[in-house]
């Protein structure tokens, strides 16, 4: 099996992270900045497992397990409270919810 | 094995590129799942077998259809889309993507400096990681169970109806 070098699987997952980034910081839909950051949660896990399978060891890929459930749970709560934006302001832009009030 | 990483890497890419252009929320998510089984395949070509079953079932399986659900529950119609047209204006872009290709290139010069060796060499099997996991890891794995009964609670909390004002 022909290896990969790992600067590019670096570079593959800093690209992503960057469009991740991009998408985070444009986009006014909370549902396309939930995505974005999927994304970005992505692209560091692919950086531990890049790093992981560098050195042959099984670390980076307990990470990513971990950054996998990390990512389960946001995404839960994430959507949870995009719901509750859309039932208290009737819409999904992220600027309709910059007042806290109690 | 090679091939198969650089083509699945593009594939991610661009269609990374393509989901934070959409107006659509529901095309936007097709090509997030697009992205997520062409970063499984990278995982693949890297030698993690184990990790990439994970992206597909985990990420591109449970999380998207979250999100599929949640879509189909707002109903986002033809008013969505427009309202994301009007917000999306050419100028908006300018800046976040000055910033974030300011940060790409920054990463790929220092790891073109400092990231040398190669990636994949040896496969790391399920039997490797669950040892790891369940050896030296396990108090991560008892952490992360107390985060999803956490994050499960505060769904169920954040997601009821509120119920009429007693007054």
């Amino acid at each position: 099996m022909l290896p990969v070098s790992m600067g590019q699987g670096l570079l593959l997952a800093s690209f992503l992270f960057a469009l991740g980034l991009v998408g985070l910081l444009v986009r006014r839909n909370v549902i396309f900045m939930l995505m974005s950051i999927e994304v970005m949660l992505n692209a560091a896990g692919l950086a531990f497992v890049v790093a992981g399978s560098r050195w042959s060891q099984p670390d980076g890929q307990v990470v990513f397990l971990f950054i996998l459930a990390m990512a389960a749970s946001e995404v839960s709560v994430g959507l949870a409270l995009v719901l509750q934006l859309n039932r208290q302001f009737k819409s999904l832009d992220a600027d309709e919810a910059s007042v806290m009030r109690g | 094995m090679q091939a198969a990483f650089y083509i699945a890497g593009a594939i991610a890419v661009l269609s990374t590129l393509l989901m934070i252009t959409r107006l659509n929320a529901v095309h936007a998510l097709l090509y997030l799942v697009v992205s997520l089984l062409s970063v499984a395949i990278v995982f693949y070509t890297l030698g993690a077998p184990f990790v990439a079953a994970l992206e597909v079932i985990v990420y591109a399986g449970a999380i998207m259809v979250l999100f599929v659900f949640v879509v189909m529950l707002l109903n986002l119609g033809d008013r969505a889309t427009a309202l994301e047209r009007s917000w999306l204006t050419p100028g908006m872009w300018i800046g976040p993507s000055t910033l974030a290709v300011v940060l790409a290139v920054e990463l790929a010069w220092l790891l073109g400096r400092s990231a040398s060796g190669a990636a994949g060499e040896t496969v790391v099997g399920p039997k490797e990681v669950a040892l790891a996991l369940y050896g030296p890891y396990l108090i991560g794995v008892e952490l992360a169970s107390m985060l999803l009964l956490g994050g499960l609670i505060a769904a169920y909390h954040l997601g009821r109806r509120a119920p009429e004002k007693a007054e």
